[in-house]
């Protein structure tokens, strides 16, 4: 265990290594003058300006404003892709009556949704979950299905032989065994929201942080614009981190072998 | 073979065939088969590989319909698989998320309370020595340990008979002795009906009380011997050898090798 804990602080120390030497890198070329530093900040002032928009509660504002909508969106989604996803992965009839519905929406990228949404929703809240909202959907439709259908045949019959009913087989050997896909789908789906709604409210919004670079572009402020990118890259990053937690704790039975002792 | 607790537990295998319809065409897999099985018989099913013994098993316990012909458990027609008669399949098909207790739980089918549950799941860990194993999961076992886990899951019902398809074909010689002798005394505790497909004649030979030779496919019974042997059984004595030699005779009457090679 300790052996394993040191070896997780030796990976992550190693994964630091890249960010830190190209900001110490940046920091020294913005201050030789050799990046104009009126387009390329230095890390120091998007830093200290970041510090600066938290101490006054705007950083946060924002990103809470952010969050909120992807969570909204993301429940929407995910649940919609879970229940849409089971239905099409168990029935032929309803995978022959969806799939080119599904491969027709399925391409549209998700800035071509705005204009629509905002026309069907108007420009509040509604149209920015929706877009999270079926950002969310593909990936765990897509993979929800996949790992239905992937359900072991050998284990089914498991099933079949102890007379369990078809509400048991589903929850207790369809879904189980579709764990990893859904897992999977999920982990897809929360980065999609999370660039959806960076998308939706960079074109149309008055707040959060999407919003807020397009702000600062327009105040010709680039140091809050690289705070903010800064801050949807770093959230993005822990958005997974939670996700893939959550994944190892409920697919432990799935991790390769580990030394018992 | 007396019918214990008066529960009939024989099987009836009358006119068996079965031809799997693939876009090549028919392929005969197995051709009238006739057999009658007592109410606490042990019976083993050899052949080589591809010759219909899986589907055979599967026939009987429901998994797949045959072409022609029935088969009765208990004077009932069989037309789908049914919780008194249990299946343990080569590869253990254990549920990998979850735990040994939770596996052999699942095998559960009817009603119980709490209690009874606990002390079900409790005895049959311990039927298949697994004590100390109950939270477990599969990929921590090794191939003996999960096959009792699927042993114990099949048994928690009391099927009242018991197909085994080559169940100890993944384990090493000494482990699968070992749990040849385990079935044996799970077999006089239980006093189920066994049908068990297996390509090891000496494993054949040790269990059963007879032994069926099936032909190449389309499999049909070529031989159905007794085996009059005391057990335990001793798999160097001269009876068992002799059993032996019958049986490989059986494999290799149209081979051009003699019987001598083989032994
Ligand atoms: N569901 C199936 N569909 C088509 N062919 C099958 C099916 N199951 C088995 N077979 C074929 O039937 C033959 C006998 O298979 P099987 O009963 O598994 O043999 P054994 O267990 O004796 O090795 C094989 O040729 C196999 O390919
Ligand atoms: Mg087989």
């Amino acid at each position: 265990m300790n052996a394993r804990s040191k070896n997780s602080v030796k990976a992550i120390a190693i994964g630091f290594i890249m960010p830190v030497a190209f900001l110490v890198a940046w920091e020294i070329l913005g201050r030789r003058g050799i990046l104009n530093s009126s387009i390329f900040p230095t890390p120091s002032r998007i830093f200290t300006s970041f510090m600066d928009m938290v101490s006054r509660g705007r950083m946060q504002k924002h990103l809470l404003i952010s969050l909120l909508r992807v969570v909204k969106g993301f429940c929407v989604g995910s649940v919609l892709g879970l229940v849409i996803g089971t239905v099409i992965g168990l029935s032929n009839a309803a995978n022959a009556l969806m799939s080119s519905i599904i491969g027709l929406l399925r391409p549209i990228p998700m800035v071509a949704w705005i204009p629509v949404l905002i026309l069907w929703l108007g420009i509040d809240e509604a149209s920015k979950v929706t877009l999270i909202a079926i950002g969310t959907f593909w990936p765990v439709l897509i993979n929800t299905s996949r790992g239905i259908k992937n359900s072991d045949r050998k284990l089914l019959e498991v099933g079949i032989i102890l007379e369990k009913t078809r509400l048991q087989m589903l929850a207790k050997v369809v879904l189980p065994s579709a764990f990893p896909f859904i897992f999977t789908g999920l982990r897809l789906g929360v980065g999609s929201a999370w660039t959806c709604v960076v998308t939706a409210e960079a074109i149309a919004a008055a707040s959060g942080i999407g919003y807020l670079i397009m702000y600062a572009r327009e105040l010709s402020q680039p140091p809050v614009m690289f705070s903010a990118v800064m801050t949807i890259a770093v959230v993005g990053l822990i958005l997974d981190a939670i996700l893939l937690r959550v994944e190892k704790r409920v697919l432990r039975w799935n991790e390769p072998d580990e030394e018992r002792g | 073979m007396a019918e214990h607790n008066g529960e009939d537990k024989s099987v009836d295998i009358r006119g068996v065939s079965k031809i799997f319809t693939l876009s090549a065409g028919d392929l005969p897999v197995l051709d009238k088969v006739d057999l009658h099985i007592s109410s606490g018989e042990f019976i083993s099913v050899v052949g080589s590989s591809g010759c219909g013994k899986s589907t055979f098993l599967r026939i009987i316990s429901g998994l797949e319909s045959a072409t022609a012909g029935d088969v009765f458990i208990g004077g009932r027609k069989v037309d789908r698989p049914s919780v008194k008669t249990g299946v343990i399949f080569q590869e253990s098909r254990l549920f990998p998320w979850l735990s040994v207790e939770q596996n052999i739980a699942f095998g559960i089918h009817k009603k119980v309370d709490k209690e009874g549950r606990k002390k079900l799941i409790c005895q049959h860990v311990g039927l298949v020595g697994l004590a100390g194993f109950e939270n477990a999961y599969p990929r921590q076992l090794s191939g003996g340990m999960r096959q009792r886990v699927s042993i114990a899951r099949a048994l928690i019902n009391k099927p009242g008979v018991l197909l085994l398809d080559e169940p100890f074909g993944a384990l090493d010689a000494l482990t699968r002795i070992h749990m040849q002798n385990e079935v044996l005394r799970i077999w006089s505790a239980e006093k189920s009906t066994m049908v068990l497909v297996t390509h090891d004649v000496d494993e054949a030979i040790f269990l059963s009380d007879r032994i069926v030779v099936m032909s190449d496919r389309p499999g049909y019974i070529k031989n159905v011997l007794d085996v009059d042997i005391s057990r335990p059984r001793d798999r160097s004595s001269v009876p068992f050898m002799e059993i032996r030699k019958k049986i490989y005779t059986h494999f290799f009457a149209e081979s051009a090798l003699s019987l001598e090679y083989y032994l």
